[in-house]
């Protein structure tokens, strides 16, 4: 069977991507997050493994995982909560977390157990391409799974078409020099570098990350792009009303 | 075989650069940059004077006369705890600070936990005239109070990192999410060889004045260049690289690293990284560092705030993994004991950091001619509270 990602990526549409943290707000709550994201329109999910020490990310995302940490996720919890998700789950299902908890499960065993859920891809903010193109590809490989890798304003041109040809999915588009959640809607410099990538005609389509929260960033980031991703406008979502009202969140962006 | 740092910044299997794309062009234009910078005439000639007339070096390499009778062997010290601000950490914060003007920057950030580096860091900024922020977890800001006011009076702006424990490694996290969103105008200035390529090569190379020092200083003192020792405390590990840097790839020289075991390696209170730690990825490198079995990052304790971390430089993880270094593990009460020891035998107060490096003697016996040189890492004046609350002086 081929991939879930590239099928969906075929489709003539502008795809709806949203990330939550695993375990956030309650430990239980992975499950039916996924159903009722599906449920409402949703093309493609990103299921945050957390980490103690994320990086790339800014409060609200940390937020979410310090807690979600608390009430006792982990890779095995994320994996047996995941491991009938494909009877009831058809879009595609991405593992976000960082390289640290897949080194210590063991990378060659973290993608098998992916392949034996049904995830389609994953990315790992903190694995360089460079490492994963020497080191882990041909894993990945095997067990089926898209490696996904971020550009950014600053990445350079010779670089992203590295990127581009390493990648064999779509490449995550990070909107802005900074973490998860920091920027407030999308100005000139931002459309300059969406128009900039666009002209590029890379192979792989981009989808666009990072300070995406409401119908009108979804527009401008779709413009040129295949799509976009909601990260901490989610989780916000889900700290304040809680995640029975999924459908208000999803009703507001498209 | 050697133990310095390859091309890629890999010491053996420990290294590397694991970072975010956000952060690559950041520490690619300073891995591009950093080795043809400190080879420049000019660079060199303004660190070295900077070195000589404004931290204070050469530091004395001082024969500890009673100490050695005490323990029936010839113990050096090397004076690191004379440079100004009180530790070796400026060596590196007037390196980095001459390369970020060197590569444009105007703007500096810096992570502290003890609030040595971020000391050293604001510094350096107010001596160039640099805007300075220095992040600090909120719990160390809490204990640390007279450094937070010494980077204050410096002219810096201290950032509590809220996220995570609230300690040194949620303020390392902290000053690299400003770099991300920063990319162009600020460096970061690490204050230890951890993080990824190329700091711990660099960071490494502004401290290898500490072991250069040595060498001429022994020959003129003992007649040769090598001690038969270099003693070290290690936190993220800089004065040990510093100290050990010309000795590393000389096997005659015996290397110890010396790490706080807080309450005890195994009382689930400590920072004993080389017995506790697994190999993973923190901030950056590939390392050893303390963690659970899912891999989240522990935090670490030691009574010494300079110790606290839940790493190891790649260099120093390299050492252990191939046997090049002895690692010996020393308690809160076996280190301030031998503070206390040096206070009055030397006339020297120590940090609690470098207390733990003298602490050795007690139980690793050497030869009554083996020459026993210990890096004397910082003065005892911020610990003296501690000193004083430990030993009841008051
Ligand atoms: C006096 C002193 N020694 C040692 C250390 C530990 O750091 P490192 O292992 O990088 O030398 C510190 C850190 O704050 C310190 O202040």
């Amino acid at each position: 069977m081929s991939n879930r990602i590239i099928k969906k990526l075929e489709e003539d549409k502008k795809l709806l991507s949203i990330y939550f943290t695993a375990g956030y707000p309650e430990i239980e709550n992975t499950v039916q997050i996924i159903q009722d994201l599906e449920k409402n329109g949703v093309d493609m999910i990103e299921i945050g493994l957390p980490f103690s020490d994320p990086l790339a990310d800014g409060p609200t995302i940390q937020a979410s995982s310090t807690t979600a940490l608390q009430n006792g996720m982990t890779s095995e919890v994320l994996f047996n909560q995941l491991a009938d998700i494909r009877k009831s789950v058809s879009i595609p299902l991405i593992i976000m977390g960082y390289f640290n908890p897949m080194m210590q499960y063991g990378v060659e065993e973290f993608c098998k157990k992916c392949q034996e859920i049904g995830i389609d891809g994953l990315i790992i903010p903190d694995l360089p391409v460079d490492v994963y193109n020497e080191d882990y590809r041909a894993i990945f490989e095997k067990y089926g799974l898209l490696n996904v890798f971020l550009i950014t304003p600053q990445t350079s041109e010779e670089r992203i078409r590295f990127i581009d040809s390493v990648s064999n999915g779509f490449i995550y588009m990070v909107s802005s020099a900074s973490v998860t959640g920091s920027k407030s809607g999308f100005g000139n410099e931002q459309t300059h570098y969406f128009e900039r990538i666009a002209a590029m005609n890379l192979k792989n389509p981009q989808i666009v990350g990072f300070g995406i929260k409401d119908s009108e960033t979804f527009q401008q980031a779709t413009k040129t792009a295949k799509g976009a991703i909601i990260g901490s406008a989610f989780i916000k979502h889900l700290t304040e009303k809680g995640i029975n009202t999924i459908s208000d969140f999803t009703k507001t962006i498209r | 075989m050697s133990y310095q740092a390859n091309e890629k910044g890999y010491y053996g299997e420990f290294g590397g650069a694991f970072i975010p794309e956000m952060l690559y062009p950041n520490c690619e234009e300073l891995r591009q940059n950093y080795v043809r910078i400190m080879q420049e005439e000019s660079f060199k000639k303004e660190f070295d004077s900077l070195l000589k007339d404004y931290v204070g070096r050469p530091t004395p390499l001082y024969f500890a006369e009673r100490l050695s009778k005490k323990y029936k062997t010839k113990i050096y010290l090397k004076r690191e705890d004379l440079c100004h601000t009180g530790a070796h950490k400026v060596n590196n914060t007037i390196g980095q600070i001459l390369m970020a003007k060197k590569l444009g920057k105007n703007r500096i950030i810096a992570e502290t936990g003890a609030g040595q580096h971020g000391v050293a860091t604001a510094t350096v900024c107010a001596l160039m005239g640099i805007e300075c922020v220095v992040y600090m977890g909120e719990i160390d800001i809490a204990r640390q109070a007279p450094n937070v006011a010494r980077m204050k009076m410096l002219g810096a702006e201290v950032r509590p990192a809220l996220s995570g424990s609230r300690t040194l490694k949620d303020a390392t996290n902290e000053a690299i999410r400003d770099w991300i969103n920063n990319p162009v105008d600020t460096h970061y200035i690490i204050g230890s060889v951890v993080g990824p390529h190329p700091y711990p090569d660099m960071v490494a190379r502004f401290q290898s004045v500490i072991s250069e020092e040595i060498k001429w200083q022994l020959q003129e003192k003992e007649g040769r260049e090598n001690p038969d020792f270099v003693v070290a405390c290690v936190g993220g590990g800089s004065n040990a690289a510093g100290a050990y840097y010309h000795y590393l790839d000389n096997e005659e020289v015996g290397i110890i690293a010396v790490e706080a075991a807080g309450h005890g390696i195994h009382s689930g209170e400590s920072a004993a990284t080389s017995a506790l730690g697994k190999i993973g990825i923190i901030h950056g490198s590939k390392t050893l560092l303390m963690q659970t079995p899912d891999g989240q990052i522990t935090e670490p304790y030691s009574i010494s705030a300079g110790l606290d971390y839940p790493g190891v430089g790649p260099m120093h993880a390299n050492l252990f993994a191939s046997g090049r270094g002895e690692f010996i593990s020393i308690t809160d009460d076996e280190a301030m004991t031998a503070g206390l020891l040096l206070s009055k035998l030397e006339g020297i107060i120590p940090a609690i950091e470098s207390s733990h490096a003298f602490a050795i003697f007690e139980t690793r016996k050497f030869k009554e001619n083996d020459i026993v040189v210990v890096n004397l890492s910082g003065r005892g004046d911020k610990d003296l509270n501690t000193y004083i609350d430990y030993f009841k002086l008051a």
